[in-house]
């Protein structure tokens, strides 16, 4: 169970209110089926509309990646928290470093950057733009768009696209408005 | 500006000619019969009978101001053409050039309108700096009111250019709103539903209630002249305080005010018709059973409550069942292409008018229909259909809502008018401070509620851009006769300040004021490639996070109508489809547009160094590009002056760049075909050379539309290119 302290630390940290991390804690415990206080990849999966969702597999490597936590694979509460914490809608009275427009970002990242290593190539985007659309447009088509992609947000040309200018590609949308949940309470 | 006039008073003098000859034949038959079947046929009378008396008079006048020569023919030609029972055929010699108004009286009547209408919209915009200052509507409705004085000062019965309430929604308005319905931006609309509910639903309730109040309150202590019932006044302030989607659109389409505040206003408009009409139709009914029958039961009232709901939501399924109908049919046909289009109107307009017969909310009818059809059809029709059916719909709408905004200035001289100071006052103040109290509350709480927040500045802007218009006005003149005639002179006249007031001040000044205040513009540059592409995978993500959650949020029920919609209705519903669990149609349209934009703007510059165009040896990267801007400029060229449809010109380069990467890829030549011509020729002669060759139009194969289709287009110059194009391997373009 959640003592209270911890619970104190944890909207401290992220921003939640107390009704929202309490209601968190019992999801996590739903999905924990097996009561071992971490989830693995499989718990995730089992949740039926995100196994047949396209880019189900790479949100829960996001999660995960977001973590650090790659090698073992699981994730305790806190951490699970942590990253849905940058979902939270931003509010400008009490803005947190964690649901800030550039930790968004740096999630939405993180979605394309498979090995981690700070840039997306040319491969990486072809992996998720494949997901998404592969099944609708013919190899070339989807070479094209990956291609066209990169040009148009690679600034210096060096055939990747960095963090930085990922973000200055996407700073014409609100992401604010696209990345934002709002949670029970 | 003379010319039309003297067009106006030879159409109107006609009209009174007919009348005159008319006269004739009721003196022959029967009077009343004739009077009455008079008042049937003509589109422009009341319907109230009395006025018919000073008809012929007014007629007589000014017939012996005018043609007094053409009267005589037309009459024998009317005696001819009424033939049998009307007495003696006359014709005192052959006439060589006789005038027969009688015939073509309605439809030229109609035509003139809709011209003269027309017309002064581009006159007004020959000058850019007057063009721009005020919105077309505005200056329709200014330019109907010169019209009615002027035609007041001859004399005219003003029940000739009064609107009928049943023309107007019969056959002016179904096009605006579907209009409206189909080019209706679903993914704003459904991100904002939530706010267009409360505004459209609660929003009008609270307005009606709230300026009923009011006047009921005043005329209780006689502040009016007149009295009237507690259902009279609810039914009054019903149609008042629904804000109307033709004002809107016509106002708020000329500034480009942004995507978020447009869809909130607008969307208010149109869904608020769904509550305004049926508390207008409840109340109507409870005054009519009052009349008939004396009192209302609680029954009355309980189903009058339930009549609500079944309006609306009935309106909304017949709209959804007339979609499917109109989509499952465009299915099928391939081979009658031509007519597809045919399909696209009739049927939504059979929805409006069973919507109608059914007392059902025929306005939702047809806007959801457009809604709903749009992305079924447009996959289904060829190229060229639906181009043509987006451009007939826009055409339909204006003509529509430029006659509308015309007859809005004329009703002020056809109507007939009960001026009461403090009604109209307190009306307007009323209306205003209502809308404002109701804006302010209901963004309050949804700004609880919401990510996207409503600034300040947004509230304002949905105060200002509470318009009211022509809706109103056709509710208005329908009021039930058992009201009073006074009364019913009162809330016409009303009406008709409230509207003007809106439309011209509000509407005039709402460009200035929203440039002041640094309103956000519409973004009106394309997305690109990367922004569409993360939209969808933020989309997804956040899909996937509320999955996580277990929360069913926005995201969640937009993935899973996506997916419903992709797995059963897109199959069902558009033609070889693949079944497949996404959508991403946006992301590859969004592409094709991009691409084709560089292109024509690299063979633009291209052009305008002009190197000399020598035959090369193929399939270096660098001949290639030169072709493929060759073929950009000649098209581009053949079709400056023509409206192509620019998806027609993404198409075809994408996928000529497509082609040409794919053939430096594989080398071996492409199999040569035959072009493929359009939809329509030019002319016969073009048409039946296709015809002759045997070849049957084909679909295109991909969702971008072929080569093919676009470059066999009937011209000899398109034709070259192509012909050259299936020729491996040499790329030989010479200048044609």
């Amino acid at each position: 169970m959640l003592q209270d302290e911890e619970i104190q630390e944890i909207a401290a940290e992220t921003g939640f209110s107390k009704n929202q991390i309490v209601r968190l804690y019992s999801r996590f415990l739903s999905l924990d089926r097996q009561g071992r206080g971490y989830l693995d990849r499989e718990d995730f999966l089992r949740i039926p509309e995100l196994a047949i969702n396209p880019l189900g597999d790479r949100i829960v490597d996001a999660f995960f990646t977001e973590t650090g936590s790659d090698t073992d694979f699981r994730i305790n509460f806190r951490q699970f928290i942590r990253v849905l914490a940058h979902f939270r809608p931003l509010n400008k009275h009490k803005p947190n470093v964690i649901n800030s427009r550039e930790e968004k970002l740096r999630f939405a990242f993180s979605m394309y950057d498979l090995n981690k290593n700070g840039y997306i190539t040319r491969e990486e985007f072809k992996f998720i733009l494949n997901m998404m659309v592969g099944s609708n447009i013919t190899p070339d088509q989807l070479d094209s768009i990956a291609d066209r992609t990169i040009t148009e947000a690679d600034a210096d040309n060096d055939g990747k696209i960095s963090f930085e200018e990922f973000c200055k590609a996407m700073e014409r949308t609100d992401i604010d408005q696209k990345m934002s949940i709002r949670f029970l309470n | 500006m003379s010319l039309l006039i003297l067009l106006y008073l030879l159409s109107f003098s006609f009209i009174a000619n007919s009348e005159h000859s008319n006269e004739h034949d009721i003196t022959l038959t029967n009077e009343n019969a004739a009077v009455i079947t008079h008042v049937e046929h003509s589109p422009f009378d009341s319907s109230d009978h009395k006025e018919h008396e000073g008809h012929s008079e007014h007629g007589v006048e000014v017939l012996t101001h005018l043609a007094n020569s053409t009267s005589v023919v037309s009459e024998h030609n009317v005696h001819e053409e009424h033939g049998a029972g009307h007495g003696e055929e006359r014709m005192e010699s052959f006439q060589l050039i006789a005038l027969n108004w009688e015939h073509v009286k309605y439809p030229y009547m109609v035509g003139i309108w809709l011209l003269a209408a027309s017309l002064v919209r581009v006159i007004f915009h020959l000058s850019k700096r007057f063009g721009n200052l005020l919105p077309d509507s505005a200056i329709l409705i200014i330019v109907g009111l010169g019209l009615g004085f002027l035609l007041k000062a001859i004399g005219l019965d003003p029940s000739v250019y009064r609107l009928n309430s049943d023309v107007f929604f019969l056959f002016l308005l179904p096009p605006i709103i579907y209009d409206a319905g189909y080019f209706m931006p679903n993914r704003y609309l459904f991100e904002n539903v939530d706010s267009v509910l409360l505004f459209a639903v609660i929003g009008t309730i609270w307005n009606t209630i709230a300026i009923s109040a009011t006047l009921f309150i005043c005329s209780v202590y006689e502040v009016f002249t007149v009295q009237f019932s507690v259902f009279e006044i609810l039914l009054f302030s019903a149609l008042i305080s629904a804000v109307d989607p033709v004002a809107v659109i016509a106002v708020f389409e000329e500034i480009h005010v942004n995507e978020f505040l447009f869809i909130n206003v607008f969307g208010e408009a149109l869904f608020n018709d769904g509550v305004a009409a049926v508390l207008y139709f409840m109340f109507k009914k409870f005054i009519i059973i009052m009349a008939t029958v004396g009192g209302l039961v609680w029954s009355d009232y309980v189903i009058g409550l339930l009549s609500f709901l079944v309006m609306s939501l009935g309106g909304v399924l017949v709209g959804i069942i007339f979609a499917f109908i109109v989509s499952f049919i465009s299915k099928y046909t391939d081979h009658v292409r031509i007519l597809a289009p045919v399909f696209i109107f009739i049927i939504p307009y059979l929805a409006y008018l069973t919507a109608e017969m059914l007392g059902l909310s025929a306005i939702l009818a047809i806007a959801v229909c457009g809604m709903m059809m749009k992305q079924y059809v447009t996959a289904n029709l060829s190229h060229d259909a639906a181009s043509a059916v987006k451009y007939f719909t826009h055409m339909l709408a204006q003509s529509s809502e430029t006659v509308i905004f015309m007859f809005l200035g004329l009703s002020v001289i056809s109507s007939e008018h009960n001026w009461d100071t403090y009604f109209v006052v307190i009306t307007l103040v009323g209306i205003t401070i209502f809308r404002i109290i109701g804006v302010l509350v209901q963004c309050f709480v949804l700004n609880q509620y919401r990510t996207k927040k409503f600034s300040a500045l947004d509230q304002f802007v949905l105060c200002y851009g509470g318009l009211r218009g022509a809706i109103a006005f056709g509710l208005v003149v329908s009021l039930p006769v058992s009201i009073d005639q006074n009364i019913r002179n009162l809330f016409v006249t009303t009406c008709i300040v409230v509207i003007y007031v809106t439309v011209l001040f509000q509407g005039i000044t709402i460009r200035p004021i929203l440039s002041i205040l640094k309103v956000e513009r519409k973004d009106d540059s394309l997305l690109t490639v990367i922004e569409s592409i993360n939209h969808k995978m933020l989309d997804y993500t956040l899909a996937g996070i509320e999955d996580i959650l277990g929360q069913t949020g926005k995201h969640s029920i937009r993935d899973d109508f996506e997916r419903f919609n992709a797995k059963f209705l897109r199959p069902l519903l558009t033609k070889r489809y693949k079944k497949s669990v996404s959508d991403s149609s946006k992301i590859i349209s969004a592409y094709q547009k991009i691409t084709l934009q560089e292109a024509v703007s690299m063979a633009l510059q291209f052009e305008k160094r002009k190197p000399s165009l020598s035959s090369t040896t193929p399939t270096t990267p660098r001949t290639i590009q030169r072709f493929v801007e060759e073929a950009a400029i000649q098209t581009i060229n053949q079709n400056e002056n023509e409206n192509l449809s620019t998806q027609a010109l993404y198409n075809m380069f994408s996928q000529l760049l497509d082609r040409k990467l794919r053939e430096l890829r594989e080398n071996p030549p492409s199999p040569s075909r035959d072009p493929i011509p359009a939809d329509i020729h030019d002319d016969y002669i073009g048409q039946m050379r296709r015809e002759n060759r045997g070849e049957l139009p084909t679909i295109p194969e991909s969702p971008g539309g072929t080569l093919r289709e676009l470059f066999g287009n009937g011209s000899a110059q398109r034709n070259v290119i192509s012909r050259r194009h299936s020729q491996p391997p040499s790329y030989q373009v010479h200048p044609v």
